[in-house]
């Protein structure tokens, strides 16, 4: 989804250390953002849930056992469109189109595998930019109007 | 995350209450998992209904408890999934694998 910068009525810009403490108040967060754009309470949900995803992958992935920033911008667009950027500056992913892959996991034996196949079916649009080393960028979109013409 | 349970005739219920997410899922799969084993339940039913939220680590510990139930020789049962939670489970197809109600 090509989304422009003139139809940009708001944002905000979270950082905070990646502490799994942190994960309930980053999705809680997004979600009392996007309120202004009068989503229903199952698009509160499927933001908060791949909100939480793209954040604890930060945490348990990106800075693996040590301790780095997590930065979450959410941006709203007229008339009502969602985009929440997750950015770590972690051990970035190798191979994306693999890590995307359901039940692909690299984690211990509390992770499923499922984190960016539930990001991609909860929301409209899924973009991920990594690069080994430098860390990883999460960028989810979302349409909240209904898009079917009545 | 708040945990209760009740043993009855064979039967462990255990009612989980407030966010399952990354954060609480490693201390909670112990926890089931211990449960499982002082209580050999031949039915155990995980109650959802009180969960106001679960992601992705919901999943492995629905379906890591189904088999510590199976090891033991009993079975799992999920109900008062809340529509948020049945929506990850289903996305990952853990209806095919857990009876989720
Ligand atoms: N921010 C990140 N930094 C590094 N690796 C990541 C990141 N996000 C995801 N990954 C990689 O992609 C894999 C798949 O992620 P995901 O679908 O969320 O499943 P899970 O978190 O259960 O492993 C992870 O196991 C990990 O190898
Ligand atoms: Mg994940």
């Amino acid at each position: 989804m090509k989304l422009l910068k003139k139809d940009r009525i708001n944002q905000m810009t979270l950082r905070f250390p990646s502490r799994s403490a942190n994960e309930g108040f980053a999705r809680s967060a997004a979600a009392a953002f996007i309120a202004q754009l009068d989503p229903t309470v199952e698009q509160v949900y499927d933001i908060k849930t791949a909100v939480s995803e793209a954040v604890t992958n930060a945490i348990v992935h990106g800075y693996r056992d040590t301790l780095g920033t997590i930065t979450l911008t959410v941006r709203l667009y007229a008339p009502a469109t969602v985009e929440i950027i997750i950015a770590d500056k972690g051990c970035g992913i190798e191979n994306i189109s693999q890590a995307r892959e359901p039940m692909f996991t690299t984690g211990g034996a509390e992770r499923s595998g499922m984190g960016f196949t539930i990001m991609e079916s909860f929301m409209d649009g899924l973009a991920v930019r990594s690069r080994p080393g430098k860390g990883t960028t999460v960028i989810l979109q979302k349409a909240l109007q209904a898009r079917r013409e009545v | 995350m708040n945990v209760q349970y009740e043993n009855r005739e064979g039967c462990l219920r255990v009612f989980l209450s407030g966010e399952l997410g990354h954060h609480e899922a490693i201390s909670l799969m112990a926890r089931l998992s211990a449960l499982v084993e002082d209580h050999l339940p031949a039915r155990m039913v995980l109650d959802l209904s009180g969960l106001e939220f679960m992601d992705s680590s919901g999943i492995a510990v629905v379906v890591q408890t189904a088999r510590k139930c199976q090891s033991c020789g009993g079975t799992l049962t999920v109900a008062g999934t809340p529509p948020q939670a049945q929506k990850v489970l289903t996305c990952a197809g853990i209806h095919r694998l857990v009876d989720i109600r």
